[in-house]
């Protein structure tokens, strides 16, 4: 086919487009599969055009056309083509799409065609038929089964270097976008009384027992179209073709209020307690997603009960050179031919091992194809099979196996060994292969039910004890369950779906069996073929031939968990579906043991590859998680100001002024503005706790480590919370209001994990005590004002009755007040400034309104907005430990705090905070520094070492935790923990930054560097 | 996971944050004894089979809860207010 050709072709519209479209196929039947083939699509491979049809795979496009070579393999790079028809395909894994939003590794067998879509190869290098990475596979006896544990060993040096790089680079897949993606996702959750995993016929018989009986049904199906197996067999239910039953089925399920069927969804993984997690894939069959529509969406389910009824997937046969293009699953040959009108190959061979695969003969007959042999690797192939194929003009084998495959891209004969020993060449270029089929047991093991063998069908079928407890029941059922016909999956669907319902206390049952045409069953595994010349693949997508699980046996590695990890087999995307049970049997006729003495490997989420995108929804970027913003936020935007985040809060910085070209420039004006005249701090995101009842002082007694029950009302007081380990949970204010009730704060960081630990002492510890509690943080906007001017400017808002004299509000005085006329309103006399200081705290509704209330009262006064940056710059310059001191690693002995703690009272952490490692004497404790050469810059995260020390872990003696540029003082000054600290005031030591190439000598000093004894406070 | 709280019915495992076990008993009072307080603290049994545990449903009525669970299958046999249980260990005390 020739670009020119398809150009104009387009150029045609529509009207006359199919016929010639269909001419472009050369492989699509003329009729038959659930096709359009009135709506062409356009689409490219590796940069040539091609057209489909709507309803193709991107698979069944490219067979159409007679693209056999899809792919390069991981390790040998062998040319490769589709195996499989569905999400368990290992070879076809192709890039989707370009630029943001290609997508790499994605199975060409589940990708829904769409017009325009672009796909391209992997893995190979300069191109798919020539690729130069093929001399691989005349090295494979060094890239045998771990062959990176030993053969790259030496020199060791150059592992890093050269051997890693080099594999990762030849050993790759496909290649991530390397942009943002520019699509969305999203999450829901769902509940539901039976979830019905799969859409075939026994899933929807399932659904139908379920439905019918009023239960609230969500059906899932990874496909696109509903009907399982139903859409790729020629399969006849109560004597009509089955289409009539299915679309009669699904008529009745969508006409069922509380039946949700999910096409395009996989449910990817099972968890606890009927929780399981899906994804629908949206928007992946356009080529962009509608404007505002997802792209995929992650479904959260919580079903009471669950239908597993997501089928069972075939088994290829291992001989050599069975990797060759145009070697396909039996199933996924007729998949091909009946659901998609396309012939995998003119002339097709079928390798079989049990009745199942002869239905490939007819299918391909009936759809003009040539059948050029069946071989059957039981010694008696069925007679009335043979006759029937034998009549179509096939040659058949019975007791044979295939011994070798010719064709340099593309499968072009296959070598026969017969009974007899004689081998003979029968062309084909398709060879459909059925060695049985084994039940989809994945998302049954995912909560680590162990799957027995079934001799009957010679595979794992789910076992005893899948779920547990009375919500979590999940049933399997149809050839999930190891119940292969179609006449077990109507009726043990049917079955399930009613006791799924009745178990969910519905009056369910069971729908009549429909009758179905005979089908045989019959089937004797080969897991190898005896003989046969070349490579022979267990695990396609890892390149794991029988020869590396011999190797692997050679070397001891037998338990099956050894076997995976040594040779990779069952690893990578597809998570062995298509290798598993060969690799087993290839070790248990080795080892001479059975397969299930072998054992199985277990399975775990996902089922399928799921996009990091999905999981996270909307959650990215700015949406990340949820942002909180401060009472007085508008006018902070209004105003300029930097944000900072903590934690969840977008806290102001600082608010800059015209002109001032360096963040210090504006946050030293604003600690001068304070310390001269005023200034106003959002402290909204202080954790407010509200605590009351008649033991409220009791329960404080015991929570703090310092006295707090003997706190008078209208006093606020420091609340020193330590952990039962000793250590220092946070600190805080309690403000006493009542009798019976207080108001604690805590820092913003810590303000969730205190109210858990107090909500734990009051419902766990100490039951007994009648305390209440609730956050308030939310309620009340809080703002520090402080500075000369505060109480000048205070009086501009708060109502004229109540007295804001040193006398009625002192230093650790609180108070009920009314501002603005009548607004409710405390006041608490807290200063973390050092300054003349108060907290105001206005219901959060009339924050806003506060704050500009208080810039324009301050106004007269000189007031300014200062930010976290001014605020930290001032509780250093006056010694008080915050966040980067109560660090998870101190006591309050360090931070010195010591004197504060009751000794007449239990308290959480008394006895611990004793141990000897935490009263060591040696312990570095709060202390201050500053540069002994006073233009010098500290930093944090410095740590000190003796003058003559030579640095190292043995000679730390301690870090500096918080570092400010005082404008007060005119130089930096830091707050450090170091060895004995407040003994060594005077002497100096280096702050050793070698990160940051700083190494400063500096002065031990008390840590308060700011009108040390807190003589404006009380102004 | 889904944990029945008893106040706000099964609800998603991410509600709530987990402890650990509920067995130890802090000893009260300043008779306690600094062994028995590092056994509180720091000592735990890793039991294979049921065991109780606290855990907290901080997304929803922030109420501690005794879980008991089988930590080989994570069946859960049942769920009480843990303000209950203390209540109930104090009045039995």
């Amino acid at each position: 086919m020739s670009t020119t050709t398809l150009t104009r072709l387009e150029g045609a519209g529509p009207a006359a487009a199919p016929p010639s479209a269909l001419r472009l196929q050369p492989f699509r039947t003329v009729s038959g599969g659930l096709i359009d083939r009135c709506s062409p699509l356009p689409f490219s491979f590796d940069g040539r055009r091609y057209m489909g049809v709507q309803g193709d795979t991107l698979a069944s496009a490219l067979l159409a056309n007679g693209v056999r070579l899809v792919g390069r393999s991981f390790k040998y790079h062998r040319p490769r083509g589709l195996l499989a028809a569905g999400s368990e395909e290992p070879n076809a894994l192709v890039e989707l799409r370009g630029g943001a939003r290609r997508e790499p590794n994605t199975r060409a067998t589940v990708a829904e065609l769409y017009a325009g879509l672009e796909a391209a190869s992997q893995n190979r290098w300069p191109s798919l038929a020539l690729d130069a990475l093929g001399v691989n596979g005349l090295v494979a006896p060094v890239l045998a089964a771990g062959f990176y544990y030993k053969t790259f060993m030496w020199p060791a040096a150059l592992w890093e270097r050269l051997y890693e790089p080099m594999i990762r680079r030849v050993a790759g897949l496909g290649r991530a976008a390397g942009a943002d993606d520019p699509d969305a996702y999203e999450k829901v959750h769902a509940h539901c009384d039976v979830l019905v995993v799969g859409g075939g016929p026994a899933g929807l018989s399932a659904a139908l027992a379920a439905g019918r009986a009023g239960a609230r049904v969500i059906l899932v199906d990874e496909d696109f179209v509903l009907g399982g197996r139903l859409n790729a067999e020629r399969r006849e239910i109560d004597g009509s073709p089955a289409a009539e039953w299915l679309s009669a089925t699904l008529a009745e399920l969508r006409s069922l209020p509380e039946v949700r069927l999910l096409a395009r969804t996989t449910l990817f993984g099972v968890y606890d307690h009927g929780a399981y997690g899906a994804v629908e894939r949206e928007g992946d069959h356009l080529a962009v997603p509608p404007e505002h529509a997802p792209r995929q969406r992650l479904w959260r389910i919580a079903a009471r009960q669950a239908v597993l009824a997501a089928g069972a997937l075939e088994r290829p046969h291992v001989f050599g050179g069975n990797d060759r293009p145009g070697i396909m699953l039996a199933g996924a040959v007729r998949t091909y031919l009946n659901r998609f009108g396309v012939l995998p190959g003119h002339s097709v061979a079928v390798l079989t091992s049990g009745d199942d695969g002869w239905r490939t003969v007819d299918d391909v007959a009936a759809a003009g194809g040539r059948v050029a042999a069946v071989i059957d690797t039981r010694a008696e192939a069925p007679p009335e099979l043979r006759r029937r194929a034998e009549a179509l003009g096939a040659r058949v084998i019975a007791g044979g196996h295939v011994a070798g495959t010719r064709g340099r891209l593309a499968l072009a004969s296959v070598d026969v060994a017969g009974a007899g020993g004689r081998t003979e060449r029968i062309a084909c270029d398709c060879l459909a292969m059925a060695n049985g089929w084994n039940p989809l047991v994945h998302l049954d093991s995912h909560l680590s039910a162990r799957p027995v063998w079934s001799e009957a069908i010679h595979a794992f079928v789910p076992g005893p004890g899948h779920g547990h407890g009375p919500d979590a029941g999940m049933r399997a059922a149809g050839a999930a369950a190891g119940r292969l016909t179609l006449a077990e999956c109507l009726e043990t669907g049917g079955r399930a779906g009613a006791e799924a319902a009745s178990a969910c206390g519905f009056a369910a049952v069971a729908p009549a069996v429909p009758t179905t045409d005979p089908e045989g069953v019959a089937h004797v595994p080969l897991w190898r073929a005896p003989r046969s010349r070349g490579k022979a693949f267990v695990d396609f997508q890892n390149d794991v031939a029988a020869s590396d699980i011999e190797l692997a046996h050679r070397e001891g590695f037998r338990a099956v968990e050894l076997l995976k990890r040594y040779t990779t087999l069952g690893m990578a995307t597809d998570q062995g579906k298509t290798s598993n049970l060969s690799g087993l049997g290839i070790m248990a006729e080795l080892t001479g043991r059975t397969i299930p003495g072998v054992g199985t490997t277990m399975f775990r989420p996902p089922y399928t590859p799921v996009a990091i995108g999905a999981f996270a929804g909307h959650h990215r970027g700015r949406d990340f998680r949820p942002t909180r913003q401060v009472a007085s936020h508008a006018w902070c935007v209004e105003n300029g100001a930097v944000f900072v985040e903590a934690g969840l809060w977008r806290r102001p910085a600082y608010v800059p002024r015209p002109g001032e070209g360096d963040w210090m420039v504006s946050v030293s004006r604003e600690v001068e503005t304070v310390r001269a005249r005023v200034g106003l701090c959002d402290m909204t995101t202080l954790g407010k706790i509200d605590i009351q009842g008649p033991d409220a002082a009791a329960f404080l007694d015991r929570v703090c480590a310092n006295a707090i029950g003997t706190l008078p009302v209208g006093r606020c007081g420091y609340a020193v919370l330590l952990r039962e380990d000793g250590l220092m949970m946070d600190d805080g204010t309690v403000a006493r209001l009542g009798e019976s009730r207080f108001v604690i704060t805590v820092s913003s960081a810590h303000a969730a994990k205190v109210m858990q630990h107090l909500e734990f002492c009051r419902q766990w510890l100490w039951p007994g005590l009648d305390v209440r509690m609730a956050s308030v943080s939310e309620q009340w906007a809080q703002y520090a004002l402080a500075g000369p001017r505060a109480r000048d400017t205070l009086r501009g808002i708060v109502d004229p009755d109540f007295d804001l004299a040193d006398a009625a509000l002192p230093v650790l005085g609180c108070a009920a007040v009314t501002v603005g006329g009548g607004i409710p309103a405390r006041l608490f006399r807290l200063s973390f400034s050092g300054e003349l200081a108060y907290e105001i705290a206005v219901p959060a509704g009339y924050g806003d309104a506060a704050w500009r209330a208080l810039m324009a009262a301050g106004a007269a006064h000189g007031i300014c907005a200062y930010g976290a940056e001014a605020l930290s710059v001032m509780r250093i310059e006056k010694g008080y430990p915050a966040g980067a001191e109560i660090n998870g690693q101190t006591t309050a002995g360090d931070l010195g705090l010591g004197a504060l703690l009751a000794a007449d009272k239990d308290y959480v952490g008394r006895l611990m905070k004793d141990r000897p490692g935490l009263a060591d004497p040696d312990r570095p404790v709060l202390a201050g520094f500053h540069p002994v050469d006073r233009g010098a810059r500290l930093r944090a995260g410095a740590h000190f070492f003796g003058l003559c020390a030579t640095p190292s872990l043995a000679a730390d003696e301690g870090s500096m935790t918080s570092v400010a540029y005082s404008p007060t003082l005119g130089h930096w000054i830091g707050l450090g923990l170091i060895r004995r600290g407040s003994a060594r005031h005077g002497e100096r030591v280096r702050a050793y930054d070698p990160v940051r190439g700083g190494d400063v000598v500096v002065e031990i000093c008390p840590p308060a560097f700011v009108d040390p004894n807190g003589e404006k406070l009380h102004a | 996971m889904r944990i029945r709280c008893p106040y706000c019915g099964a609800r998603d495992n991410g509600e709530f944050s987990y402890l650990g076990d509920a067995a130890p008993r802090r000893p009260e009072g300043m008779a306690a004894e600094p062994a028995q307080m590092f056994d509180y603290v720091y000592l735990r049994d890793n039991p294979a089979g049921a065991i109780r545990e606290l855990w907290y449903h901080a997304a929803g009525c922030r109420s501690w809860l005794v879980v008991t669970r089988d930590t080989r299958t994570h069946a859960i046999a049942g769920v009480a207010a843990a303000r209950d249980v203390a209540l109930a260990r104090e009045a039995g005390r």
